[in-house]
């Protein structure tokens, strides 16, 4: 449906940079987690999975 | 170390399951009611407050919002204490989260029936409750918070960032899209008009889904399924990944559904392959979940609770496969409008919400009543007749999708449409709607089921009480990061830190997708014949949406042949921007009204208000009969309605407003010398008339009556820039 008004806003003045504003900030993250995640130690990651159990 | 005792406030889990499971029961019972009224339009004939267009905002609402919603909470609430170690932050808090939502959950029992709504979908609610909802939220985020401030272990699991980042995003959405003017108590007018008005609501729509929906339920995965496993999640790592990348998958995704083409090259390319991509942390997380079963799938077998988990997480895996491709152009252009959007958002709400919460359900229900669940079997009858359930309604509405999209496209040879008539394209899913209405009857009978487990089972366990606990106070340590500590550790603890991150993150995410909404209203196209509506249609215009119209019939004509073809000039940004709200609507039960006006006479249209069988043999639309009702239309506001327009930038002058009722009246006593052109009109008219006079009643002339109005606005709709045809 809103792909047929899309083109009202491709008309707006510097509209690209929305877009990639949005993936620039999604893939720089993404990648960062990615690295965050992957460094994690294996003994911490066990300790974490572990939380709901210590109730 | 010395430990510290306290009680986990199990009383208020209690309460949000059983409010879950009674208004589960309502709202599944309404969307019951509703798919039988496609079977039997005139089940409740003549009571306004039961019929479709105002039921069916009901039963959406009454689900998501109490149903799931009831549920998310009770989950939230017991395992956020028990992940952190300590009683909810406040108690009072706690109270007024959950009689604030309740009381929320009645008035919208109560208001939409009456007919009072905003239209927007799953944002049906009028002014009043959207500050209610906006202030109930917020002492829910402080509760969690304080929570995790005063908590008593250091690490915060996977599961309640998820919890913090649907607090934030909600909130966020439900402020931009409920930015309204009011009129009088329930009655106000969306601050966007048109096409912007469009972008607003399917961006809270879209977004809705993912963060009311989707992330709360998540997170009560990560923390449930490992419980009910009794082993820890497949892969944490993965639980980190499949996090950050889906709270921001919503954020990018938005821009870049709605701006894809104005992209540069190496963006676009870079788009498709994270479209691609993106798949994977949906999936990612489908996997996570299943795969904490590994080496427990035996106990699947046995135990009720896996079974409901295992059939949610596949329709998890299943919805979030199909959704991406419905995004896809040439997907769409077949599914849009059609029972397939039916049957996608029914696999989301009957596996993956609705499964979620009776597992849920079946799991804390014995272990809060220190009791045994009274009956595994008919646990096991629950699961079963759900899963059919679910099967039945779906599959059918998947066929109805596709047989209406086909149908609706179809070329004679010599260029005509070869069901020129909507109504066969309605007649011959009937099949569809009365399978879809059994595999409804199945999975609410199932419902049923579990209420009467429930009861039996809280009758022969203890009453539910606050649980003692201990843990030993968490040691204060510095607040910088300490030697040899990787820095996601030292965020992980550090909960204000972490909830601002994550602000910021949905924050810039929401900007770069508000703004071009924004500003996108200089730049829609103005037509110069595109004129306000007059006092009348504007009033008729509110019965429209007062009576839910825009659940059956969409307003926006594609510009497609097959669409050209049936309803005429496709749909022009330009003509909405007098619209507030907009009311496209979003799936075509019956023919799209955008451009109706002037292709009927006002008698049809009077007949058809009526009967809609009289005037289309085979339809499944109700009557409208309190419409016609010996009672003068409310025009007490409309001075006050087109003040409120005015301020919107609607172009209506000082003396447009001092002579509404002149307007008015002018208008109407046209369409009445109008409808006394049909002999049949004029004779039962007479008849009317004699008889209020018998019954001693005041006549209140048709002119004055509410379905004048309406039939101005029908008359009016798409006729601004319709081309005259030259004799």
């Amino acid at each position: 449906m809103l792909k047929f008004v899309k083109h009202n806003m491709e008309t707006i003045v510097g509209i690209e940079i929305y877009p990639i504003i949005s993936l620039v900030l999604f893939f720089v993250i993404f990648i960062a987690f990615l690295v965050y995640a992957m460094t994690y130690s294996k003994d911490k990651i066990k300790e974490l999975s572990q939380l709901p159990f210590k109730d | 170390m010395e430990k510290e005792q306290f009680y986990y406030d199990n009383k208020i889990v209690r309460n949000f399951l059983y409010a879950s499971i009674a208004f589960g029961v309502i709202g599944m019972l309404v969307g019951l009611i509703v798919a039988f009224m496609y079977l039997f339009p005139s089940m409740t004939d003549g009571i306004s407050w039961l019929s479709y267009g105002r039921l069916r905002p009901l039963h959406t609402n009454a689900v998501i919002f109490a149903f799931v919603g009831n549920s998310i909470f009770a989950g939230v609430y017991y395992s956020l204490q028990r992940l952190l170690k300590t009683r909810m932050y406040s108690n009072f808090l706690t109270q007024l989260n959950f009689w604030g939502w309740q009381i929320i959950i009645l008035g919208a029992a109560i208001t939409l029936p009456l007919g009072y709504t905003t239209s927007k979908e799953y944002a049906e609610l009028e002014w009043p409750f959207d500050i209610a909802i906006a202030l109930i939220w917020v002492a829910f985020g402080i509760n969690m918070i304080g929570t995790i401030i005063k908590r008593r272990e250091r690490h915060i699991y996977v599961a309640i960032w998820f919890y913090l980042a649907t607090f934030i995003a909600v909130a966020l959405l439900h402020i931009f899209n409920s930015l309204e003017i009011p009129v009088s108590a329930f009655k106000s007018y969306s601050v966007y008009a048109g096409v912007q008005d469009a972008l607003v609501q399917w961006w809270y729509g879209h977004n809705a889904v993912a963060f009311f929906l989707t992330t709360p339920i998540l997170g009560l995965m990560y923390y449930f399924v490992p419980k009910a496993a009794n082993r820890p999640v497949y892969s944490y790592r993965l639980s980190i990944i499949h996090f950050w990348s889906l709270i921001f998958i919503y954020i990018w995704a938005g821009p870049h559904h709605l701006l894809y083409t104005s992209l540069p090259d190496w963006a676009q390319n870079l788009g498709v392959v994270f479209s691609i991509m993106l798949i994977a942390p949906s999936w990612g997380g489908m996997i996570n979940g299943l795969l904490t079963l590994r080496g427990a799938w035996d106990k699947v077998r046995t135990d009720p609770v896996l079974k409901f988990y295992v059939v949610a997480i596949t329709g998890y895996g299943m919805s979030t496969f199909e959704g991406p491709m419905l995004s896809l152009k040439n997907v769409n252009a077949i599914a849009h409008y059609t029972d397939w959007i039916v049957a996608h958002v029914h696999v989301g709400t009957l596996a993956w919400n609705g499964f979620m919460a009776f597992g849920m359900v079946y799991w804390l229900i014995p272990r809060m009543t220190k009791t045994k669940l009274y009956s595994i079997g008919l646990a096991n009858f629950h699961f079963w007749i759900g899963t059919l359930g679910i099967i039945l309604y779906t599959l059918p509405m998947y066929v109805a999708g596709f047989t209406q999209a086909s149908m609706w496209k179809q070329f004679n040879p010599d260029g005509s449409l070869v069901y020129g008539n909507f109504l066969e394209t309605v007649t011959e899913i009937m099949p569809m709607y009365w399978m879809r209405a059994i595999g409804g009857t199945l999975y609410f009978t199932g419902l049923l089921v579990l209420v009467y487990n429930v009861i039996r089972t809280v009758m022969a366990g203890s009453p539910v009480e606050d649980e003692l606990a201990e843990a030993p106070a968490l040691v204060k340590i510095s607040n910088k990061q300490l030697k040899g500590e990787a820095w996601h550790s030292w965020l992980e603890r550090r909960p204000v830190q972490f909830t601002i991150l994550t602000t910021i993150a949905v924050a810039i995410g929401g900007v770069v997708q508000i703004v071009p909404m924004l500003v996108v209203k200089s730049n829609i196209p103005t037509i110069s014949s595109v004129k306000p509506y007059t006092p009348l249609e504007l009033q008729g215009r509110d019965l429209y949406i007062r009576e839910g119209c825009n659940n059956c019939h969409s307003q926006m004509i594609r510009p497609f042949r097959s669409e050209v073809k049936r309803y005429g000039e496709y749909s022009k940004s330009g003509e909405f921007v007098y619209d507030h709200p907009f009311l496209w609507g979003s799936k075509r039960t019956g023919p799209d009204l955008h451009r109706v006006g002037q292709k009927y006479n006002d008698n049809w249209h009077f007949n058809h208000m009526w009967d809609p069988q009289s005037t289309s043999s085979g339809s499944i639309m109700p009557g409208y009969k309190w419409l016609f009702d010996n009672e003068a239309m409310d025009h007490q506001y409309i001075e006050k309605k087109m003040q409120v327009m005015v301020t919107l930038g609607v172009p209506y002058s000082e003396e447009d407003i001092a002579n509404a009722r002149k307007n008015m009246e002018a208008q109407s006593a046209q369409i009445e010398k109008n409808l006394n052109n049909d002999p049949d009109f004029v004779k039962s008219y007479e008849a009317s008339k004699k008889a209020a006079v018998a019954r001693g009643e005041e006549f209140v002339a048709m002119k004055d009556r509410e379905i004048v109005a309406l039939i101005a606005y029908l008359q009016r709709l798409g006729t601004d820039i319709k081309v005259k045809k030259v004799e």
